[in-house]
């Protein structure tokens, strides 16, 4: 007979513990269904340089980070000064993906705040970035040596996040190649 | 009187009338009314991720309108809902349909409310059984003493 009592009170429960965790869950973020899976290649034109094409294949065989961002994104002034931090620290190369953007400001931008990225591609029409499923700048990739995409960080760059999400992550993909790139 | 409804009905006449002006994709993106028909149907389906709670045939977000612009040239290539469906998918997530398909992490969601139905209907097949037989010893008491 008691059991009358504890079932309902455990399923309350259960329930409660549900409810409570889902307040603490930010829907803005929705998780990429591209982790694991590889990523979307492009050839885009340099925004330096329009007779320049920038091709995700010839970034195949070293980790690499795609950050999404354009002038007109408050979080990506915002996490400008990170991104110029940890292009210092050479260790992976950072590609820009320019959004929807005005070609002269992104440069003016790049010209005034310092320039983080190895190559910028211009992504003029929006059709990259939905490929790779952008749906707010700032977002960045962690693209690993074979072309699988590894980790999508969605919001301004900080620090933290990149010492605790990329950095292990660069340096395990690095031990899986045998330390070659 | 009057004045007293005046601003219900002053509210009534723009809700009714406003619902027109509206409708962000204004411009028919098909002269076929069936493939129109089709580009709205899948817009109204669509999740504008940067504006959470509207479809992307409600918002007027960048996003919105790129992901309409995908919609449209895939109709025009000749590509069937599902595959724009899924074409949505792979890039963005279940998240993006506002019909969810069912997959192993919502199952139980799914399954839930014939669970519970099967649940209740069992706890109650046990309760009327339970009173029924409570119920065929007490009337029989007094009845049986009855000529």
């Amino acid at each position: 007979m008691k059991l009358k009592f504890i079932v309902p009170l455990l399923l309350f429960v259960a329930l409660g513990i549900f409810l409570f965790v889902g307040l603490f869950r930010d829907p803005r973020y929705v998780p990429s269904p591209l982790i694991g899976k590889p990523a979307p290649e492009f050839t885009l034109p340099s925004l330096q340089d329009a007779n320049y094409p920038v091709s995700s294949k010839e970034l195949l065989g070293q980790p690499w980070v795609l950050n999404v961002w354009g002038t007109w994104c408050g979080g990506c002034r915002q996490e400008h000064d990170t991104l110029l931090a940890i292009a210092a620290q050479r260790t992976v190369p950072i590609v820009g993906l320019n959004w929807k953007d005005d070609n002269a400001l992104a440069q003016q931008w790049l010209a005034q705040l310092g320039n983080p990225y190895a190559v910028v591609a211009e992504d003029r029409e929006g059709r990259t970035a939905i490929n790779w499923g952008v749906y707010g700048a700032p977002e960045t990739f962690l693209i690993g040596p074979d072309g699988i995409v590894l980790y999508k960080h969605i919001a301004p760059m900080t620090m933290e996040v990149w010492n605790k999400e990329f950095l292990p992550r660069i340096e395990a993909a690095r031990a899986a190649t045998g330390g070659q790139s | 009187m009057i004045r007293r409804h005046l601003g219900a009905v002053l509210l009534a006449l723009t809700l009714v009338l406003g619902g027109r002006a509206l409708a962000i994709d204004t411009e028919a993106a098909f002269e076929d009314p069936v493939l129109q028909h089709r580009y709205e149907a899948i817009n109204r389906e669509l999740r504008c991720l940067v504006c959470q709670n509207q479809t992307i045939a409600d918002s007027n977000a960048t996003l919105a309108q790129d992901l309409r612009r995908e919609v449209r040239d895939m109709i025009a290539a000749g590509k069937t809902d599902d595959e724009i469906r899924d074409f949505m998918i792979e890039r963005y997530g279940d998240f993006v349909l506002y019909r969810p398909r069912m997959n192993a992490q919502n199952f139980l969601l799914w399954a839930a409310p014939v669970l519970l139905l099967l649940i209740a209907g069992a706890v109650l097949f046990r309760v009327i059984r339970r009173r029924a037989q409570e119920a065929d010893i007490e009337p029989e008491g007094p009845e049986a003493g009855r000529p």
